[in-house]
């Protein structure tokens, strides 16, 4: 494999070992919307975001650095990035990784708006504040399994410390890792998983009854393949932002059969995956100028490769925004 | 270039997890529906591991990490192979073998 791939996925195992998290993030500023929020600390039922939409403008930002250094000399010297981050103390690469305040701020609106969501649908929930650990989600699709089943073992253990029995996620990496990942790791895990779309949906689509005026929108939807193909969440999103007023169009591959978005090559080959991107992007615009999406992977990625004929925003938005407007 | 076939590398692969390769009945299903419109993933790759060409499979490494795990070739394989734990897998045994080009 090309030094440079190998370098990076080593960086990004290293961190998960070291630090517990692929780009670690500061956790006081990544959870200030639940201190402002007021949400209690643990309980049995939590709201788990993985940190994954404060991590992936983070991963974005690592990306984009290493686009500049290919094709230069320094891509030679990838061991020696890989050797300084390990050496550095506190955050390491993070700090050569650092994202636009407007791209932490969207993306960190998410965590916030799910929780507003299931406040409104009644749901008992708290929230784990700095023990909201990443679940090691890129590492293991990465293929470094030893590093991931000792990370899984200490978010198990943090969730047992705190008396967990369920959690809530709101992406489809975490969910996959809590649900579908950790028992292969984990003797007697029997932690339950389910995604906010999984809660809100099973409740009746709560809001749907209160969510008037409808909103009028009119949007084409990004299905993640995680949720779709790994964990069998379609109907959900379906369901949640037609009880919203939002009118959903298909793209020509949707459901169980939708495209990638790409994301997932971004790390180790960008211009594979941002050719990707662009190929699902002018799916998505045929059908209408405005995606949703349910992933910040997808979202980051589908926005990248975007021109100016399509919006992409977070399916959390949609639902809030009606909420705002009943 | 030289290979030597042999089992020796599925049964490698074969302890890092379940690996079920040799399921695979090279209809080529999986290319032509892969988004990243290469004839290499997953069929070709796979038939490298299961016949032991291991330089080969060093050869298409980046075919291996570029794979996006989207699973749209697995929701669609008439053989029911776990192509993307496969894939993973391969992922797995080029990061602990990386001196195992011959």
């Amino acid at each position: 494999m090309p030094l440079a791939a190998r370098e990076v996925t080593g960086i990004l195992a290293d961190n998960l070992r070291m630090r517990g998290s692929v780009l670690p993030v500061p956790s006081r500023r990544a959870t200030r919307w639940a201190t402002q929020m007021g949400l209690r600390k643990g309980g049995p039922t939590v709201l788990y975001t993985g940190m994954m939409y404060r991590v992936v403008p983070y991963v974005e930002g690592l990306n984009r650095l290493q686009a500049r250094i290919a094709g230069t000399p320094l891509a030679r010297y990838m061991w020696a990035a890989r050797l300084a981050n390990k050496a550095t103390r506190g955050y390491g690469m993070t700090l050569l990784a650092r994202p636009s305040a407007a791209e932490r701020a969207e993306l960190g609106r998410v965590p916030a708006n799910v929780a507003r969501l299931l406040q409104a649908a009644s749901v008992d929930f708290g929230y784990l504040y700095e023990d909201d650990l990443y679940t090691g989600a890129l590492v293991y699709d990465l293929g470094s399994d030893e590093v991931v089943g000792e990370h899984a073992r200490r978010v198990a253990a943090t969730l047992r410390k705190h008396g967990v029995s369920e959690v809530i996620t709101i992406d489809p990496h975490t969910t996959t890792m809590l649900r579908s990942v950790f028992p292969k790791f984990i003797e007697g895990y029997d932690i339950k998983v389910r995604s906010y779309l999984e809660v809100l949906t099973e409740r009746g689509c709560p809001g749907g009854p209160q969510l008037a005026p409808r909103s009028g929108a009119e949007v084409v939807i990004h299905d993640s393949c995680v949720y779709a193909r790994y964990e069998d969440v379609v109907d959900q999103p379906r369901q949640l932002l037609a009880a919203a007023g939002v009118k959903v169009l298909e793209p020509g591959q949707a459901g169980r059969q939708t495209w990638c978005c790409g994301g997932p090559a971004e790390s180790l080959y960008p211009d594979k995956a941002l050719a990707v991107a662009a190929k699902r992007a002018e799916q998505l615009r045929a059908v209408a100028p405005t995606c949703v999406t349910m992933c910040p992977i997808c979202l980051v990625t589908l926005r990248k490769a975007a021109d100016q004929g399509l919006r992409v925003r977070d399916i959390s938005e949609f639902l809030v925004m009606a909420r705002a407007k009943s | 270039m030289s290979t030597v076939v042999s089992r020796v590398l599925d049964d490698e692969v074969g302890h890092l997890g379940v690996f079920d390769a040799d399921a695979c009945m090279n209809c080529g299903v999986c290319s032509a529906m892969c988004p990243l419109g290469t004839d290499l993933l997953p069929r070709r790759v796979f038939r490298y591991a299961v016949l032991g060409m291991k330089a080969r499979l060093h050869e298409q490494s980046e075919a291996v990490f570029s794979c996006l795990l989207c699973r749209l070739c697995e929701q669609n394989c008439p053989a029911s192979v776990h192509i993307t734990e496969n894939v993973r897998l391969l992922r797995r045994w080029l990061l602990d073998h990386p001196n195992e080009a011959r």
